[in-house]
């Protein structure tokens, strides 16, 4: 957040440095099932992020201590590939990526019948292949829709989006220079249906004003990301292509 | 809010924590928005740069900050750096392990951080001893030692308050000391959500009971700089306006309170 830059975020008539609109997504496309041994998986492409997710289990907790008597355990694991960025990262889990995980973590149990598999624990691996802002966003998006493609009993799909603020103007969605030069970021995920936050942060700096319009654009757009999951997923498992012999 | 940290709490205790939430009422006597009463002792090693000692009602975190000279990230040259570190020290809570940084320190680390950074309460720009090659190394770091909940809001109160009473050894690199230029003061307020009531700086108890907590950072124009949601729980977008309107509101009231 906040960097010192001489770009122009944003033209005269408002619009954005790829020519989207403040209220315009970037292209979204979801595709599921695409890994052999996972129970189930999804690859997401959301502007220049190019993330897959593989989810694994329910299956026994390990190790033993981590088992909860009431409940399956999700552990979503966030990982950004050493090329994903500009400068090489060192490859492993970061402090950024240790939060990013716990967030998504407890973001998908909100929707996972976590309640039916005590003693469980469900992994969620997501792997950042190539990243251009919004990865924890896209990437959860994704693994909702790989939880939901190993069959895993859930209330409600989670699907985010990001807003934030440039130029002191408000817009959904950052790119990637948006997010290094803007004044805020605010990540928001929900239950598709309820609408329930499942997932919040903000760092930067946003008035009352600014995060009410933020958070109307979010939940406007999930929406039409959630509508992109159900496509995904009915594509790939409605009747009619099932037995196809992919 | 570490789950792994969790005692059981009796169904009993829950039931009647829950009842009384329903009447307005807590264990303690406060009201649903009320803070404990904080003690902050600044200065409490004379050895560090800065530090502040902060009792939370029965939780207990001391802040130490240190400065030194080094070399600025190559993506920003020309300012200083800030760092900061939360211990969950084995004395705070019977399940408290020694060893490196747990998803639940990095998590509390990265909130206190955020509001810090983002509220802009240290100009970095002023950090710099050469442009480029040498500038001021903050590192804040927080010991936790008792543990009663609210572990971000007590950090907060504490790395704020160390900083506030940090010096620059400048003197090593052939200056002056001088006071760490400090400007903005974020105040975060956490609240849980246990039923449908928000419930700010809930002790250990109400923590087990939520379930979901959500932060929000605030400076004095009351802007919101940080913001986290935790725990598997949710909130309808009116439950967080209405944590931000209370975070700004008792934000300005901490702020009132311990920082003038």
């Amino acid at each position: 957040m906040g960097s010192e830059s001489n770009i122009k975020l944003l033209d005269e008539s408002g619009m954005r440095l790829d020519g989207r609109t403040p209220e315009q997504l970037r292209p979204i496309k979801i595709e599921t099932n695409l890994l052999e041994r996972a129970d189930g998986s999804a690859y997401i492409e959301w502007g220049g992020n190019k993330i897959m997710v593989a989810v694994y289990g329910p299956r026994e907790a390990y190790p033993k201590h981590t088992q909860d008597i009431e409940k399956a355990v999700v552990k979503a694991r966030y990982n950004m590939a050493a090329f994903s960025v500009d400068e090489r990262k060192r490859p492993g889990p970061d402090r950024r990526s240790v939060e990013i995980s716990k967030v998504i973590s407890e973001a998908l149990s909100s929707a996972i019948m976590v309640e039916q598999f005590p003693r469980a624990q469900i992994d969620v691996f997501i792997e950042v292949m190539q990243a251009d802002a919004g990865t924890r966003i896209a990437g959860l998006t994704a693994a909702s829709v790989a939880v939901a493609s190993a069959g895993i009993p859930m209330r409600d799909m989670v699907v985010g989006c990001t807003a934030g603020k440039v130029e002191g103007k408000v817009v959904l969605d950052l790119s990637k220079e948006e997010d290094n030069f803007g004044q805020a970021d605010l990540p928001i995920a929900v239950l598709s249906k309820s609408k329930k936050i499942v997932l919040i942060q903000m760092d930067g700096d946003l008035s009352l004003e600014e995060f009410d319009q933020a958070s109307e654009m979010i939940m406007k757009a999930t929406d039409n990301i959630a509508e992109i999951q159900r496509n995904a997923l009915t594509s790939r498992y409605s009747v009619e292509n099932i037995g196809d012999g992919e | 809010m570490p789950r792994d940290a969790l005692g059981v709490l009796s169904e009993i205790k829950r039931s009647f924590i829950t009842k009384q939430l329903k009447e307005g009422k807590r264990g303690d006597g406060r009201g649903l928005l009320d803070f404990r009463e904080a003690t902050i002792t600044t200065n409490y090693v004379p050895r560090a740069a800065g530090s502040a000692m902060v009792k939370l009602g029965r939780t207990r975190v001391l802040a130490g900050v240190k400065i030194e000279s080094g070399e600025p990230f190559p993506d920003t040259p020309n300012s200083g750096v800030l760092t900061t570190n939360v211990e969950l020290l084995p004395m705070a809570f019977p399940t408290f392990e020694a060893g490196p940084p747990n998803e639940t320190s990095i998590e509390i680390a990265r909130v206190v951080d955020r509001g810090i950074r983002e509220s802009k309460m240290i100009d970095t720009q002023k950090l710099v001893i050469e442009p480029g090659k040498k500038v001021w190394i903050v590192f804040v770091d927080i010991n936790i030692m008792d543990f009663d909940g609210n572990l971000i809001d007590a950090c907060t109160l504490a790395a704020v308050s160390a900083l506030r009473s940090a010096f620059i050894p400048a003197s090593k690199e052939g200056g002056k000391d001088m006071p760490l230029p400090v400007d903005q003061i974020p105040v975060s307020v956490t609240m849980v959500k246990i039923g449908d009531e928000l419930v700010c700086d809930p002790d250990l108890e109400e923590e087990q009971l939520g379930s979901a907590r959500v932060t929000v950072t605030t400076t004095e124009d009351g802007h919101i700089r940080a913001m986290q949601k935790g725990d598997t729980g949710n909130f309808t977008l009116e439950e967080i306006k209405k944590a931000i309107k209370i975070s700004s509101d008792t934000g300005a009231t901490l702020r009132k309170k311990y920082f003038s």
